[in-house]
Formats: structure tokens, sequence, C-alpha cells
């Protein structure tokens, strides 16, 4: 295979899996704002999968594509730490209240202008875990799709043979090149960061950041190297139909929101009589712990 | 027109439980709306599948059966299932929220631009009123889930743009057959029709379809069993309870030590650590070996002899009794509450 043009999607989330009993209020609620923004899981392991291509396709690169606010921009500068070739960072307010479907659009609009050869996701974000934005990027691309790959088996001429992980077992799979491969959380983790690479791209910076601090070491180094640059891109670059972006492109609405309550820390004293035992399976099927 | 679809998934035309699941649910839906119950299948091989739909309550059965059907591949899959979806206008398709459904749903929801909400965990129908416009909607399908890691409960409608789509995990819904089999008419679809050379762009290599494998680390709901649940016999009841709610088995070093279960199932320090929304702790004393592996569950529910087990300790319920005894009482609750 010729060097390839590799688009990796990623999304900065909150980290759901650190609400543990000390991320609670006191009302039994999660607390959002101590929770971390994080690199999404799943995306990690699709920009390992992106890299090894990298490595075994010579003169391929691997550039990272957000969508999200301007902290976003921290996730481009850890894909650069752990090889990515640079980084996009879709923002702007026109995108709030995108549903899956308004945020495939966005991404797909974005895509067009990117023009890659392969696209690489994470299979879902852990905010929704609806896994749903990678087929809809497809579709809207008119692309095939891979979902849950697991590996890169070979790499032909055109295609790539990959591996997904399904529930029932596992499937090998010919796909033609351009397409899109969401990643499963089962497939390579994401390498480590590489020390020479983190001395060097910590300075890199979306044009936005740059203005905010003008004055910086950071603001310097990007003036002088080209490749610290962090592209943004906003509405205006990736020539959508404003209709279908955001909070009136999306289908779905939500109607209601009920947070969870969690039970105070002293244990609740049950006995094993039938009473009480009926009352603890309701009282958790109300909360929506089970069923 | 307008009525519900499931999209039904099988293998060599048996069909998975999760479709018999959604047959269930939209059967009490569709008579909710008062429109007919109607299945797809989209494979090869498929002769006499309307009959077992039937007894689900399906009332027509929409059947692509061909070679290049099978196995399932996402984009002749979508070209049918799209070239159906445009013909009849379903107001409600449903999938299972499996590998087979979590790729196909959302490739039609984009093709279709319809919305699509992903695990559902109950499906109802209802009204809504748009708080801005005061627009009334009725009959509207309300799709309930989990977001945020499971920290809320959403409902999420589709108020202006049909079909309204939704996937659910395998487990969730019950699984019933009618009182009285409907009538099950058959229909082909023409699906050499909707398919172009593009639709058969990839290729199926290989396949290998293994047994399930254990997934504690990812399971939502973690039945776990210590040294006090006494005998490798009272661990099948720790089996039956993780399989009615849709969970996992999960072991304490102790009981791996006994023999009662094998090592794949061992949380804690020696094993894995798990972070489920529920995590049912059956003859389990605590020590801090195993509650290292499953501190950061977001309840915990402990079942011991002992009131003062350091496990209670963790527990958000501490019910105190003999597992052989509460386990069996817990699965009878279960399944007389759920709908």
């Amino acid at each position: 295979m010729k060097a390839i043009k590799i688009i990796v999607l990623a999304k900065q989330v909150p980290d759901t899996r650190a609400v543990g009993k000390d991320a609670m209020t006191a009302e039994g609620t999660v607390n959002r704002s101590v929770l971390p923004a994080i690199f999404n899981p799943e995306d990690l392991n699709a920009l390992e999968l992106a890299l090894r291509l990298k490595d075994q396709i010579e003169g391929s690169t691997v550039h990272l594509l957000t969508m999200g606010p301007q902290r976003a921009a921290e996730i481009l500068r850890e894909a650069l730490y752990r090889g990515a070739d640079g980084g996009y960072l879709l923002s702007g307010r026109e995108f709030a209240g995108s549903d899956t479907l308004a945020t495939s659009y966005a991404l797909a609009c974005a895509l067009r202008t990117l023009n890659p050869d392969l696209i690489v996701a994470g299979r879902q974000a852990i905010d929704g875990d609806t896994a749903q934005v990678g087929p809809q990027v497809a579709e809207k691309l008119g692309l095939p799709q891979v979902t849950y790959a697991e590996e890169v088996c070979e790499i032909k001429d055109s295609a790539l043979v990959i591996r997904r992980h399904i529930e029932s077992g596992s499937e090998v799979v010919e796909c033609p090149l351009p397409a899109v491969v969401t990643v499963s959380g089962s497939a390579a983790p994401c390498r480590p960061r590489n020390a020479k690479r983190l001395m060097y791209f910590k300075s890199a910076r979306t044009a936005s950041e740059v203005a905010a601090d003008p004055a910086s070491f950071a603001a310097d180094r990007v003036a002088e190297k080209s490749d610290l640059k962090l592209v943004e891109l906003s509405v205006a670059d990736i020539n959508p139909d404003p209709a279908q972006l955001g909070l009136q492109g999306s289908p779905t609405k939500v109607k209601r929101i009920e947070n969870v309550v969690f039970q105070a820390k002293e244990a609740k004293r049950l006995t094993a009589s039938d009473e009480e035992l009926e009352s603890l399976i309701q009282e958790l099927m109300a909360a929506h712990t089970i069923g | 027109m307008n009525n519900l679809f499931v999209y039904i998934e099988q293998e060599g035309g048996r069909i998975a439980d999760v479709s018999l699941e959604l047959m269930t649910k939209g059967r009490e839906l569709a008579a909710t709306l008062g429109v007919s119950l109607e299945a797809v299948v989209i494979g090869h091989g498929l002769q006499g599948i309307e009959q077992v739909l039937a007894r689900y309550g399906a009332d027509r059965v929409w059947v692509a059966d061909g070679e290049p059907l099978a196995p399932f591949r996402t984009l002749p899959h979508t070209a049918v299932l799209c070239h159906l979806i445009r013909q009849e206008q379903p107001q409600i398709v449903l999938f299972g929220a499996t590998s087979v459904g979590r790729d196909l749903a959302p490739r039609v929801s984009s093709a279709l631009h319809s919305g699509l909400t992903a695990d559902c965990t109950q499906l109802e129908i209802g009204s809504h009123t748009d708080a801005k416009t005061g627009k009334e909607y009725n009959d509207l399908l309300l799709q309930i889930r989990p977001a945020f890691g499971g920290n809320i409960i959403a409902t999420i409608i589709n108020p202006e743009h049909r079909p309204q789509m939704a996937t659910v995990r395998e487990g969730v819904m019950r699984k019933e057959e009618a009182e009285k089999s409907a009538r099950g008419e058959r229909v082909e679809i023409a699906w050499q029709e909707c398919l172009t050379e593009d639709d058969l762009a990839v290729k199926i290599v290989a396949r290998e379809v293994a047994e399930r494998t254990i997934d504690i680390k990812g399971a939502s709901i973690i039945v776990a069993g210590g040294y006090g649940v006494g005998s490798k016999e009272n661990f099948a009841l720790l089996h039956e309870l993780a399989e009615v709610l849709g969970g996992e088995v999960g072991a304490s070093r102790a009981a791996v030590d006994a023999g009662f279960t094998e090592h794949a199932r061992q949380i804690g320090q020696t094993g894995v650590t798990v972070r489920p929304k529920l995590y049912i702790a059956c003859g389990i004393s605590g020590q801090i070996q195993h509650t290292a592996g499953m501190e950061q569950s977001a309840m915990v529910i402990s079942i011991n002899t002992d009131a003062d087990a350091p496990i209670n300790r963790l527990a958000d319920y501490a019910i105190t009794g003999k597992v052989e005894e509460v386990v069996p009482k817990l699965i009878k609750y279960y399944k007389q509450n759920s709908k």
C-alpha cells in the first residue's frame, strides 16, 4: 500500500468511570465538576491502531480530529506526545446541543475538506456510550465501515484485512479504502507518551490559545515552528448546511433527565424475610439499578 | 403504514433471544398504539421463520432471503432495510443492542435522517409538550436509558422524525410468546433490486463463533461469591441470579481456592478490578485483598450470616441471612416484579 492519510476521530470526555462515592453530592447526584476531562479511552485504542499503520506504511500520516470546546485541544497535544503528526479542533457554538446525528454531520463535513484515506475512531465514548458516531460518519461520507475492530491483520494494495471482536466470537473482514473503522477497547492499548515528543509538543497551541496568552513561551515557539500549530476549524471552514447542525439538526431531544440518587453510606440493614427482600427488589427496579 | 418494526437477528435461522424480547415488548407497544407488529428478517435459509415470529405476535414478517445477505454485513442489510422503511413508513423500528444492531441501526438512522437512541432500558408510549412552542405530541416512543456512566437516566424522544428508532440490550426485556399466535403473513422483499456492487465491497474472510467468554470487567451487574457460599452447587444459584439480572458472576480468592469456580472470575488484588453499577457480595467477608478490587462499585449489596462482616462497611444494603435462602428469593421477586 502507498502512503495513506489517516484521521483519528477522538473526543474529550468527563471520566464517568471515576464516579465513585466521593464524586457524589450530598443530594446523591453526580458532582460533574470533580470529574477529570480525559481522552476517551477507546479513542486511544483507535490512535494506536492508526499509529501502527503509520509505522508499517511508509510516508503515512496520522492526524487527530476532535469536535469540542477550546479545552479539547488538550487531547490533540496528548496525541502528539504519543506519535500523531498533528491535530484539528472543530469548535463553535453552532455545534452546541448536537446529538449523534448532528455530530456526525459536522465531522463528515470537516472530513470532506481533509479528504483522508482512512478514518479511525473509538467504538464509543464513555459519556454517552452510543457507538453511533462512527457508523453515521461512514454513511454520510458514503464509505464502508468496520466496527468493533481489534487488529489489522494484513495490509493489501488498496484494502485492509481487519479482525473484529463480536459477542459470539470474532470475524475477519477485508475492507477497501477509503473506509471508517471503529476500534473496540479490547484492541491493543495506546503506546505511552514519548519523552522527547512531550518536551517538544508541549508548546503546541491553537490560534485561540495563542491569542489568549500571546506573551507566553509557547506562543513564541508556535511562531517559530509550524508543526506546533494546532489547526482550528470553525463552521466557515467546513461548509455545512446550517439546518443540520447543533440542536436544530438533532432529531432526538431530551425530554427528561433524572439523577440516579445513591443511598447514604450507612448500610441499610435487612433480614432475609420475604417482605424486606421484595421491597429491596422493587426499590432497585424503581431506581433503574436492575431491570 | 405507520406500524412497528422489529429487526430480527438470527444465525442460520435461529433467532437471537434479544429479537424475541423486542417482539414481546413490541407487541405491547403496538397494542397501545393500535398498529400492527411486523418483523424484518434479512439473511439466508429462512424457510419457516415466520412461524416462530407469529408465536411472538408478528402480524407480518418481511423476509429478504439470499446468499449475499448472510452472514450479516452492514452495507447490504442497510440497503435492504432502508428500502423497506422508505416503502412501508413504520413509525417505530427496534433493534437489539448487539454488535449487529449497534453497527446497523446508526447507519440506517443516518441514511434516513431519523433519531436513534442506544441501549434503552425501558420503552413506553407517551405524550410530550414542547416547552418553547407549546406544540403537543401524542403517541411518541419514550426511550429511556442510562447515560453519563449510568449516573443519570434520560428520557429521549424524536418528536419530528420518523421512524423513531431504538436499540435494547439482551436480557433487559422479558421474552414471552403471545397468548394467541398472530397471523405471521410472510412477505418476500425483492432484495436484489436494493443492492449495488458497492454494497458488497466488504468481504468476510473468516468467522469464528465461540462459546461466550467470561467478561466480569465489562459487566454492569456482578453477583460475587466468597467462601461463605459453601459449595459449587450453591454457586450455581449465583449464576442463576446473574443471568436473570443480566450480569456476570465474580468470586473472591477464597472461593476460587476452594474450587467453587474458575480463576477467570476472581476479583481483588490477585484478580481483576471491577466498577459495576451493582455489586452483590454473597458470603464474602470483605478482606482488603478482595475489597480493593470492588470498592468503586456504585452500589454494594452484601448477603452474609455475620451482621458484623467487614464487607458491610462498604455495603449500601446489608442483608443478614444465608446465601442459599436469600438468593432464590431475590430471583423469585425479581421475576415477579419485572414486566
